[in-house]
């Protein structure tokens, strides 16, 4: 009985063609580094096209822009919000609004108006498009892309601040996006057009913008207000983190504000409050839940992308299609340059040259502009109009994604630094981020730390009593970094010590051994990583600190032969704790 | 030059400081008023900010202003009261990076900055960074959070000690007992964080404030 199950059933088999898809490429080491996955996935889809078109000889099933907007892209958008590491975000938030706001705005009258000179020449055939169609066809394509950016430069690894500039644009030029499309569309409707119109607008790019993120925090504190009790019942936690951030997407959606900036700032905005709250194994479970539901989002959307390609849906005029092309490019570069060149005069950080050529080079467009054409109105040109973005689209994904990598390479690029981090480098973050504060007090200079620091104040006088729970005030971050590092020692040393230590009954903890000489304490409990409770924290704690510190002042012999310059402290300790299980 | 009358003078500080005229001008009303038109600040000074009360390294950074070593004197210990130079002094080791600046000045200027955080931390003058002084340095940053226990505070201060011996332990000989963090050390820990962009303030609007106070 088909049609009873078919709607469920068909999309269970696509996400399932998605998934395989993707196990298939890694099966072959060699092709994700060269081939950015986003690629090999519309590739399939293509494919898959191709099959369908050949065998129902119809145009494939089109990707329903609803269907992309409500379910497919608020995942992934979630997932970029809610891991944003929200120091450098902020750090460069004048910066990344900046190219987001004004370079977008740059990108559309620019790439609108060179297209309408273009359509004046007669021998293209394309004089009856008028300006405002395409300014309207400016406004869908000029956006960058946060899918598309965030699946290739996911895999290329730049340095940290290049990533959250790209990557914050893509994000935060979604407002601008809205309001110029729905401006530019209302206004093909409109028989004339008033200077009064154009003012509306552009306040409405203010509202559509604060008001995404009044909404965002608005239920980015309901969620994690309601976290706070939620102490009884934790299996349904991770829920309420889904359940809010949707309906924050789905109220601005309908009030015609902007969806995306709405569920960044709701997942920014709980993020703390939440992480304090729910049980560590919420945590991980919200953790994992959302990086698959994000994969499998990506995966659908590139795949429906190839899929769509194949069709009857197309006019394929290549004069226009290739300039459109040509002026993403140049008016892209050209706005990054400008830019740059003013945000490198009014800020210390400065933009360097390889990175403005990776964040001109990195605007790929991607499935948002593709929804977006079909979303027009029935003009008399809408045809072109989606031949013209799926050309901009398929150029920018595998022409611009393919070679970027190897562009960074040869640019040498200042790539993310990989390195553990230390306890010691989060006290001198925060030590200097006191000090930079003080100073400004002290100069009577309002920057940058004076309102982080009034912020931080603000938080903890009065949201903290609200949003947390009663007994678990947050720990300082420091801290946290702290019992996490010192969670791994101890079950590294407590593997280490398995390895030389014969139990002589199966229910000795791991621990027996290493309180063996300093304190009788028995850790009665069967599982390290389930039961970490405080109280056998602070006895590890206790247990490490004084015989590992004791153990570096007696014996630095030992570091200087079983040491390479740089190991961390688990790996000489773990050394001096087998060495000495073995002299007992 | 301004309308206070006298203009301060611009001491010859080395490297000579780059600080525009108008920046000075600022830096010179913002003394006054914390001096109250005497020509001296005392540490009293300081309390008459309300902002600097929350913070929880308040005493280090007033103590800084104060630090001989700060001041490029040659001596040690601590002055009773500085004068507009010496503030202007203390006020440098916030400049901003400039565009033209070479290698060499570059690492010039970062290793001022981190002479001065370096004299932060050390507050017994002796060159090293010891266990205790260290500790005393988590106590003071994480004294805002009334839950955390002395205990917790040291053993985290023990174990970024550990993390920073163990960086520099290579060099040592087998029977050095490792004392303390010396400056050379310091400058290896701080090696990933880039302190020229972070560690500056800007002075660009003080106009507003000013007048506020």
């Amino acid at each position: 009985d088909y049609q009873h199950v078919q709607v469920p059933f068909e999309i269970t088999l696509w996400i399932m063609l998605a998934s395989l898809a993707k196990i298939g490429f890694h099966l072959y080491n060699r092709l994700p580094s060269v081939v950015p996955e986003s690629c090999l996935l519309i590739f399939v889809g293509l494919i898959m096209g191709g099959i369908i078109y050949g065998l129902n000889d119809k145009s494939p099933p089109v990707m329903d822009s609803d269907i992309f907007f409500l379910y497919l892209l608020p995942p992934i958008v979630l997932d970029a919000g809610y891991f944003m590491p929200s120091r450098p975000f902020f750090e460069n938030m004048g910066t990344i609004l900046l190219y987001a706001v004004v370079g977008t705005i740059w990108n559309v009258f620019g790439i609108g108006f060179s297209l309408y000179g273009i359509c004046q020449v007669k021998a293209f055939h394309l004089q009856d498009v008028s300006l405002l169609h395409n300014l309207l066809f400016g406004s869908l394509i000029a956006a960058v892309d946060p899918v598309a950016v965030l699946a290739v430069f996911e895999e290329i690894h730049v340095n940290e601040k290049l990533h959250i500039l790209v990557f914050g644009e893509s994000l935060l030029n979604d407002a601008v996006t809205v309001v110029l499309y729905k401006l530019f569309r209302s206004f093909c409707e409109m028989p004339t057009i008033k200077s009064v119109d154009v003012f509306a607008g552009v306040g409405k790019f203010f509202v559509v913008g604060l008001g995404g993120i009044l909404v965002g925090l608005t239920f980015g504190m309901t969620a994690a207000f309601t976290t706070r009790f939620t102490k009884d019942i934790r299996v349904i936690e991770p829920l309420f983190v889904f359940l809010y951030s949707y309906l924050s997407y789905l109220t601005a959606e309908m009030f015609h504000l902007s969806g995306i900036v709405a569920i960044i700032a709701c997942a920014m905005g709980m993020k703390r409050y939440v992480e304090a709250n729910i049980s560590l194994k919420s945590h991980t479970t919200v953790k994992y839940f959302m990086k698959m539901w994000s994969s499998v989002s990506e995966t659908l959307i590139f795949i429906f992308l190839g899929v769509s390609t194949i069709g009857e849906n197309h006019e394929w005029n290549w004069p226009y299609i290739c300039f459109t092309v040509i002026f993403c490019l140049i008016w892209r570069a050209l706005g990054v340059l400008v830019l740059t060149f003013f945000v490198n005069r009014c800020h210390v950080n400065t933009v360097t040259s390889k990175d403005q050529f990776i964040i001109a080079y990195g605007g790929l467009r991607g499935a948002i502009c593709f929804s977006l054409v079909f979303l027009l109105p029935d003009i008399h040109r809408k045809k072109l109009f989606i031949a013209a973005t799926t050309v901009v689209i398929l150029f920018t994904v595998f022409v611009q994604g393919m070679t970027i990598r190897p562009l960074v390479d040869l640019l040498a690029v200042k790539r993310k630094r990989e390195s553990a981090p230390t306890v010691g480098e989060q006290i001198h973050i925060r030590f200097l981020d006191h000090l930079l504060a003080g100073i400004e007090d002290i100069s009577g200079h309002w920057g940058q730390y004076y309102w982080k620091d009034k912020l931080e104040y603000f938080n903890s006088k009065y949201l903290q009593k609200i949003l947390l729970r009663e007994n678990d005030q947050p720990k300082s971050s420091i801290v946290l970094l702290y019992e996490k590092l010192e969670r791994k020692h101890a079950i590294e040393l407590a593997e280490a010590g398995q390895l030389g230590h014969t139990p002589s009954h199966p229910s000795l903890l791991p621990f027996g051994f290493l309180c063996s000489n300093s304190n009788k304490t028995v850790i009665t409990d069967k599982n390290l990583e389930d039961t970490l409770n405080p109280d056998v924290l602070e006895n590890i704690q206790e247990i490490l600190a004084r015989n590992l510190y004791r153990i570096r002042r007696r014996g630095p012999a030992y570091n200087r032969h079983t040491l390479p310059g740089d190991t961390e402290p688990v790996e000489h300790a773990k050394e001096l704790l087998i060495l000495r299980h073995k002299n007992l | 030059v301004g309308p206070q009358g006298s203009s301060p003078p611009v001491p010859s500080l080395f490297p000579p400081l780059t600080v525009t005229s108008e920046q000075i001008e600022h830096l010179h009303r913002r003394f006054k008023q914390l001096s109250r038109d005497q020509l001296t600040i005392r540490k009293e000074n300081f309390d008459s900010i309300p902002d600097l009360e929350f913070n929880p390294i308040r005493g280090k950074i007033v103590h800084a202003f104060f630090d001989k070593r700060n001041l490029r004197q040659e001596s040690d210990g601590l002055v009773d009261e500085i004068n507009f130079e010496d503030f202007l002094t203390i006020m440098s080791y916030f400049r901003p990076i400039e565009m033209n600046m070479d290698e060499e000045q570059l690492d010039r200027f970062r290793k001022e900055k981190l002479k001065f955080l370096f004299h932060m931390y050390d507050s017994d003058h002796d060159g090293k960074i010891t266990v205790q002084e260290y500790r005393n340095v988590v106590e003071e940053l994480l004294s805002g959070n009334p839950h955390l226990e002395k205990e917790s505070a040291r053993s985290i201060a023990d174990g970024a000690m550990m993390e920073a011996a163990s960086i520099c332990a290579g060099q040592m000989g087998p029977d050095q007992v490792y004392e303390g963090i010396t400056f050379e050390d310091f400058l290896k820990m701080w090696q990933g964080i880039d302190i020229e962009t972070k560690m500056h303030v800007r002075f660009l609007n003080m106009e507003t404030i000013a007048h506020c106070y």
